[in-house]
């Protein structure tokens, strides 16, 4: 059987990526190791630090920052973490300066959320499931 | 082959205003004639300035409009080229704003009795 190790983000850079989902989202560093040029570097949430790791990968390929700007500029968030109370978690993070294009939306059974993680990507935070 | 001159004077300029108005009237009238396009307007209505992706969430959640990215940008295109809504750019983002104006056009044309 597969399991599911984690999540790739792609980044514009891997030392502004590890201090914004450290400081600023709370995640914590996993792993943290030099490979070449770059690092491999992922992090994971304290709630759940044996749980799926967010490898913040480097965005070399010319396509991936053609696309990263594509879905920045419709809003479209490259991937979602869960929260249990976002309208707090929404404030904790606007105080901290970080930007959303999308204010938390009641949709019925999921209330989300839309972050810039100023390394290129839209992040969505979401309180329950569409399904629950 | 045109060999008249198209007359430049005044005296084309009413006709060309009052075809003008005629089009962007017929803009507005069909921008307003599909649902989906009322349920766009709705969730403006409710928070103005939304990305495409948080329209597309509002209107599958809460109206069942399953149509893709694709078909509901082109709406917004006819909803824009109709005045009612108006797109800005705010460095890399982009929002989409309503805009009420041109309604105000209908009940000029055909006031409500007091």
């Amino acid at each position: 059987m597969l399991r599911i190790q984690g999540v790739g983000v792609m980044v514009d850079d891997q030392a502004k990526a590890h201090k914004f989902y450290t400081e600023t989202l709370g995640f914590q560093v996993r792993h943290d190791i030099p490979l070449g040029e770059h690092r491999w570097l992922t992090v994971v949430s304290p709630a759940d630090p044996d749980g799926p790791e967010v490898s913040l990968e480097p965005d070399q390929h010319p396509a991936a920052r053609t696309f990263k700007a594509a879905m920045v500029e419709d809003g479209i968030p490259f991937t979602a973490f869960a929260v249990e109370d976002i309208e707090a978690e929404h404030k904790r993070l606007e105080a901290l300066g970080v930007r959303f294009t999308q204010q938390p939306t009641d949709l019925g059974t999921v209330k989300t959320a839309v972050l810039d993680d100023t390394c290129g990507n839209l992040i969505m935070i979401m309180q329950g499931t569409p399904e629950s | 082959m045109r060999t008249q001159p198209v007359d430049p004077g005044l005296t084309c300029k009413p006709q060309l205003a009052y075809a003008l108005l005629g089009s962007l009237m017929d803009d507005l009238y069909r921008a307003i004639a599909d649902p989906t396009r009322r349920a766009i307007l709705d969730e403006l209505v409710e928070r103005d300035g939304q990305s495409l992706f948080e329209l597309c969430g509002r209107l599958i959640m809460k109206h069942g409009i399953a149509s893709s990215r694709q078909a509901i940008s082109q709406h917004l295109e006819l909803l824009e080229a109709a005045g009612l809504v108006i797109v800005k750019r705010e460095g890399r983002y982009k929002f989409h704003w309503f805009n009420g104006e041109p309604l105000k056009a209908i009940a000029e044309r055909w006031p409500a009795k007091n």
